[in-house]
């Protein structure tokens, strides 16, 4: 591939969509994504001078249920001319097995090329987890309109742009703690979002507001789950 | 988890430069737009958006709905604009689901949607020759805007807020004399853009606050991801209704008019030419409207009529089902870009399989024509920035969502 051979080590996974649109995408390596988003901006045959599209994707733990047929020998007892006899015998049981996928953040982008009129190309990096390693590489020092939209992934998704020249909250404020778009994101308790609140959520905004009169201070916490 | 630098406080000014608070509650700004602007004297040094004022989730709001229950939403996004961005988003899911569209129904959707473009331009030009002083235009624009949203209602019954797209089609037939309102309005149109321009083109004030305002070079737009109007006024020839063509744009006969000012006048220039090419469209689209019906045959996706539901048991339980649990999507993702009054849209759409969206992302112009401000007005008179903000046509309702 034209990839690999230009940027070496580059790591670019081929990640196909299964879906009628059929709209594959490169997944990057953390190490050698700023190079390869150079050559596919740069390269003559490509000239993917556009970045139009930004965007975060949050994808939770999965559990994955298998159901697997395991063949084992078991101990039964057969009925034989002298009675009742152990025996071994092979049986296939169907067994329930579970493992945990971990989830990861990803961000998505949208390449077209201006001066050769194609695309669009997606392009795709992941994080490691979703807690403690959320840093991918920034790469609005490649395509400078990246910039606000990478600062709207990091402020809704919490994805660390490494080499990012700004990386502030960009529509929640400054104070705002947690990034909302996550799907495990939970609303703080104070949050009243029925037009006239009742039962739990006029509880819950209650106990939240007499907690911080006593106290003084303004908080944000997230509701009991 | 990770946690956010906070916004630097303004508290010394350095040497000379001041710093001023523009927004977000004024009147030039076109809604709650702040900006922070460091002035060294009346010359703009720095300009920083701080926006989010409108934000509402709509994204995150979308993740909860099902896929036909997120229409209503796209409208307020860009509410100048509702039916491209009902378009935007039905073309993606039509384009997850393998879905193909009856040519009535796309010929009818490529008319609505020039007429909403011209919705879009008509409010650009009246609030932005406001914006200069010259208010007369802006009760002209409003007068063709106000016709533009009757035909609105006539289809929707909304005027602003009209979801009248839906996936697979559209809600239903246009009423009976539809076409013929149409026509009366394009018929008087043109005459109408004439007395636009006669009131601006040659008018001294005019020219010279927008002449040589706000500077954007081919290269610094295309970097900075600004779209539409504004990248074809700095001579780039781009349009994807016409270099990828979607919803049957590539029957249409028109041009893309561009210019090389790479100023605020070229703007002018460029969206003035853009009514007339869009005028043309609709007058072609009325000429070859071809018949047929006006919803894809797909009974799991698309509503049934309502006689049929009325009267037949397969179509009710269709109904039923659709209302209630919606329809189930192929996972996989997708992202359909079209080219919307202020530049490219695109809607990125992320399905899980089920009967709700799994991710919905939104791509607006403005949000990425926003960065390209400071590039156009550093160096330049603080009072050029009204015009500047003018003439990226900025709405902030799709730069915050």
């Amino acid at each position: 591939m034209a990839i690999e051979a230009a940027v070496p080590g580059a790591e670019v996974e081929v990640i196909l969509n299964p879906g009628p649109a059929a709209e594959h995408s490169l997944l990057l390596s953390h190490d050698k994504a700023v190079d390869v988003a150079c050559f596919l901006r740069d390269d003559p045959a490509l000239k993917f001078d556009f970045l139009s599209n930004v965007s975060g994707v949050d994808w939770l733990d999965k559990e994955i249920v298998e159901k697997v047929k395991v063949t084992k020998p078991v101990i039964k007892l057969v009925d034989g001319p002298e009675g009742k006899v152990e025996q071994t015998v092979d049986e296939t049981v169907e067994e329930t097995r579970r493992h945990i996928v971990p989830g990861y953040l990803e961000s998505v982008y949208h390449l077209y090329s201006i001066a050769l009129r194609h695309g669009p190309l997606v392009l795709r990096m992941r994080t490691a987890n979703r807690t403690d390693q959320v840093e991918m590489p920034s790469l609005t020092p490649v395509w400078r309109s990246a910039e606000f939209q990478e600062r709207e992934v990091f402020d809704l998704y919490g994805i660390v742009f490494a080499g990012h020249p700004d990386l502030r909250r960009i529509l929640m404020w400054d104070e705002f703690k947690d990034h909302p778009m996550r799907r495990d994101y939970v609303e703080p308790d104070d949050y009243e979002y029925e037009p006239t609140p009742h039962d739990a959520v006029l509880k819950r905004a209650q106990e939240h507001k007499s907690r911080e009169q006593s106290s003084g201070v303004r908080v944000q916490e997230p509701a009991a789950k | 988890m990770a946690t956010a630098a906070e916004t630097p406080e303004i508290t010394s000014l350095g040497s000379q430069h001041m710093v001023l608070n523009m927004g977000p509650q004024h009147p030039a700004t076109h809604g709650v737009l702040r900006l922070v602007v460091e002035i060294d004297g009346e010359i703009i040094v720095k300009v920083r958006p701080e926006i989010g004022y409108l934000h509402t989730g709509i994204e995150k709001t979308c993740e909860a709905k099902f896929y036909q229950q997120v229409i209503p939403m796209t409208d307020r996004i860009n509410y100048l604009d509702p039916l491209s961005n009902n378009l935007c988003y039905c073309l993606a899911v039509e384009k997850l689901l393998g879905l193909d569209i009856p040519e009535r129904a796309q010929w009818i959707r490529v008319l609505l949607t020039e007429l909403s473009r011209l919705n879009s331009h008509l409010i650009w030009l009246g609030t932005h020759a406001m914006d200069i002083g010259a208010l007369t235009v802006f009760l002209y624009t409003f007068r063709e805007r106000e016709e533009i949203l009757r035909l609105f209602e006539a289809v929707a019954g909304q005027r602003m807020m009209t979801s009248y797209f839906r996936i697979g089609g559209l809600s239903m037939e246009p009423p009976l004399d539809y076409f013929d309102r149409v026509q009366a309005f394009i018929k008087t149109f043109p005459e109408k853009i004439d007395e636009y321009s006669n009131l601006l083109t040659g008018n001294p004030i005019f020219i010279n606050r927008l002449k040589g305002v706000g500077y954007l070079s081919p290269e610094d737009a295309i970097a900075l991801g600004v779209t539409g109007p504004p990248l074809r006024a700095s001579g780039v020839d781009i349009d994807l209704r016409r270099d990828m063509p979607y919803s049957g744009y590539d029957k249409f006969n028109f041009d893309v008019p561009i210019s090389h000012g790479c100023d605020t006048w070229a703007r002018y220039e460029v969206r003035l030419i853009e009514m007339r090419e869009s005028t043309k469209i609709i007058q072609q689209a009325l000429d070859g409207m071809p018949g047929g019906p006006v919803k894809a045959d797909a009974p799991k996706i698309v509503l049934p009529d309502r006689e049929k539901m009325k009267t037949q048991m397969e179509a009710l339980i269709h109904h039923f089902k659709i209302v209630t649990e919606g329809f189930a999507v192929p996972a996989g993702e997708v992202y359909q870009g079209m080219e919307c009054g202020h530049g490219q849209m695109g809607y990125y759409v992320v399905s899980d399989g089920t009967a709700k969206p799994y991710r919905v992302h939104m791509r607006y112009p403005s949000f990425a024509t926003l960065q390209a401000l400071e590039t156009m007005c550093k160096g330049r008179l603080i009072a050029d920035l009204v015009a500047v903000i003018g003439s990226i046509d900025i709405v902030l309702g799709e730069i915050d969502r």
